[in-house]
């Protein structure tokens, strides 16, 4: 019998399904967010951003591209890089969404389609948190659905020329390169674009309620003039943009249960300190309920989230199985946090506890990388073999 | 530049966020979980990683003693850059007192042939804060507590001493013992390329027979202290509240002088 004081993923030891580096990865950024970001974040999300010079400190510690291998990469398994997010996540969605769009958005679209010259050229400095990167698929009337995207890339002589606006770009303002989707003759393609191109602006999206410890921002290309080695040469469709979310999105899986277990944590020190009616909230059977409820779903996704992390270190993961991690694991974590907010009452509202920023933060992360809707029809096709979308 | 070789002795400890528990038997502490590297322990592992990065050339090789083989804590320290390691893990020193530690210690550290012993000034589970002086001891090396600052040059060792007053400066030949107080520096975090590498850097391990140490003069037999009782600690009293009626400065002044702190 224990005293109390469990740590919800302790319960189950599921420290014992991760080897010794997976072990000591988590165990760094943890403690790595618990003194660089933790202590800054309740004045960033306030203020409404994220500092640029974070990138450094990321990149020193190996986060970015962690799990690509070579140009400067650490090249970690899955697994540890899910586990990264899941404790970047655990101090904010938007540290964790830097990361995400640095490595598995932006680095990883030239890793994947960028020839030899373009890899060798940007991954280091990204690696390195030197050189910034977004990634520009959504725009402001195409967003679940890409294939209807507006900007165009147009040959003109060897150069290429972009048109168009993408929209809610994470770290568009902030970033020394864009990789942006066009539309082009030969299909859609991406094009890694230098921010300081002439006609390229990126104007941020403020008055945000969500995820404001990220910079969100709206790109403008307007004949932006690039030359012929700019575009990526690896894929002309669709399938471009799609393969790096659903590198993102293997991140997000994990990551969302770390917002949730700091919500936990908060909600079960709270309780346990806080009386009412002469007794502490924690020793209520109500509360005990949903502290219960929570650390069983919150264990359930770490156990859903570990599984299809090995299938993809055997490089056997199917991007409808990422489908049903994100569902679940974003709707248990939005969850878990509204509970816990009604757990800490009014206090429960303020940024001197996580949890409010965390529920709002995570009504984001329901939306980006393919809404709940999205993902719960792409499981209703697996199953049935139907197509809901349109 | 000379080849700088620094031996950082390094405990690996339960994880002091979790509750600790004695063995009622031998009133020792438990040691049956993860053990992590000893957090005073990483201020002398990133001392001993800059002074070898200073000398131009050289290296940190780790000493621990633990049970069962334990490296977690060790590779922690070897992410961070050390280049190798010696752990002696033997079921005999079960029960091992602070000298008896000791002597494991500067068997295993004399097969490093270091030209600095970098120690921290106490463990954060023990406490004892007497095993670095000891090592010096049967090292025959000259020692040198309470380190804020240190120099290496000239087969000597300059350092800056924490005292009460401020610091003294001292100076010592090598090889030398030093301990290193907590805070001095700050100490790296493993990057993930060295977290990885870290599983590839050798770790000797010995056991007492491999030391050539005599039996019965380390572990429970060679013990010479014993944990007789334990009593838990007295739990703090309320503080006293002082209402300034215009006179609290001087009600203040006259408790810190009860208590001779002023
Ligand atoms: C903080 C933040 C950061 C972001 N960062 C980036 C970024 O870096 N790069 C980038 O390219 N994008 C980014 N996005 C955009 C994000 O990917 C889109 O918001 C998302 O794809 C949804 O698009 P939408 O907002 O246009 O919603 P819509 O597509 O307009 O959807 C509106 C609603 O309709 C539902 N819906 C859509 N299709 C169907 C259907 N077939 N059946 C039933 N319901 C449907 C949706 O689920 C949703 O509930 C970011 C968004 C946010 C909020």
């Amino acid at each position: 019998m224990t005293t109390g004081g469990e740590d919800p993923l302790s319960l189950l030891a599921v420290e014992h399904l991760l080897s010794p580096e997976e072990h000591e990865i988590a165990r760094t950024v943890r403690r790595f967010v618990d003194t660089e970001v933790k202590p800054n974040l309740g004045g960033w999300w306030e203020e409404g951003h994220l500092p640029k010079e974070m990138a450094k400190s990321f990149g020193a510690l190996g986060l970015l591209g962690m799990h690509l291998k070579g140009y400067g990469c650490a090249g970690t398994n899955a697994v540890s890089y899910g586990l990264a997010c899941m404790e970047l996540e655990a101090g904010d969605s938007g540290v964790r969404s830097f990361v995400s769009v640095q490595g598995s958005l932006a680095m990883f679209a030239i890793y994947r389609w960028g020839s030899e010259e373009q890899k060798s050229r940007w991954l280091p400095p990204m690696a390195a948190g030197e050189t910034v990167g977004c990634f520009g698929l959504t725009e402001p009337d195409f967003g679940s659905d890409p294939s209807g995207m507006r900007t165009r890339a147009r040959r003109d002589g060897s150069d290429w020329v972009l048109d168009g606006t993408k929209m809610w770009i994470t770290n568009g303002s902030i970033a020394d390169v864009a990789i942006v989707w066009a539309r082009t003759d030969e299909g859609i393609r991406g094009f890694v674009v230098p921010t300081d191109t002439p006609g390229f602006s990126a104007p941020e999206i403020t008055r945000k309620l969500s995820m404001r410890a990220s910079v969100t921002s709206e790109l403008v290309l307007d004949g932006v003039r690039l030359p012929a080695d700019a575009v990526l040469p690896g894929v002309s469709s669709l399938r471009g943009p799609l393969a790096c979310l659903d590198e993102a999105r293997f991140g997000i899986l994990f990551g969302a249960l770390g917002a949730a277990r700091d919500c936990l944590d908060a909600a079960i020190a709270y309780s346990s300190d806080r009386q009412v009616f002469g007794r502490p909230v924690a020793g209520y059977q109500l509360t005990q309920e949903k502290l219960a409820d929570m650390a069983l779903e919150l264990q359930k996704g770490f156990l859903l989230a570990l599984h299809l992390g090995r299938l993809k270190d055997e490089g056997k993961l199917q991007p409808r199985q990422v489908s049903l991690g994100k569902l679940n694991n974003v709707r248990e974590a939005l969850a878990i946090a509204r509970t816990c907010r009604t757990i800490l009452g009014a206090n429960g509202i303020t940024l001197e506890y996580p949890v409010m920023r965390h529920a709002s933060n995570l009504e984001s992360v329901l939306t980006y990388e393919g809404t709940s809707e999205v993902h719960t029809l792409v499981v209703g096709q697996a199953l049935t073999g139907l197509n809901a979308f349109t | 530049m000379r080849f700088m070789n620094v031996v950082v002795c390094v405990k690996q400890i339960p994880d002091p966020a979790a509750p600790a528990r004695l063995d009622p038997s031998t009133w020792t502490l438990e040691r049956e979980g993860k053990l992590i590297l000893d957090e005073s322990d990483s201020y002398g592992v990133e001392m001993g990683l800059q002074l070898a990065d200073q000398a131009g050339g050289g290296e940190v090789t780790l000493v621990s003693m633990a049970p069962r083989n334990e490296t977690s804590g060790l590779r922690t320290a070897l992410a961070m850059g050390a280049a190798r390691a010696i752990l002696v893990s033997d079921p005999v020193l079960g029960g091992s007192d602070a000298l008896g530690t000791a002597k494991v210690l500067a068997a295993a550290i004399r097969r490093a042939e270091p030209d600095l012993v970098v120690a921290a000034t106490e463990s954060t589970d023990g406490y004892t804060g007497t095993l670095p002086v000891q090592l010096a001891e049967l090292l025959g090396f000259p020692s040198v507590t309470f380190v804020k600052k240190v120099t290496v040059g000239d087969g000597k060792v300059h350092v800056e001493r924490q005292t009460e007053a401020g610091f003294d400066e001292v100076e010592t030949p090598l090889p030398a013992v030093i301990t290193v107080t907590a805070g001095v520096v700050e100490p790296r975090y493993p990057s993930f390329k060295g977290i990885m590498a870290a599983k590839g850097k050798p770790v000797d391990q010995l056991t007492v027979a491999d030391l050539g140490l005599p039996e019965g003069s380390v572990g429970a037999a060679g013990a010479r202290q014993e944990v007789v009782s334990v009593e838990p600690a007295e739990s703090r009293k309320a503080g006293e509240i002082i209402v300034d009626e215009g006179d609290a400065h001087t009600r203040i002044v006259a408790y810190l002088e009860q208590l001779k702190v002023i």
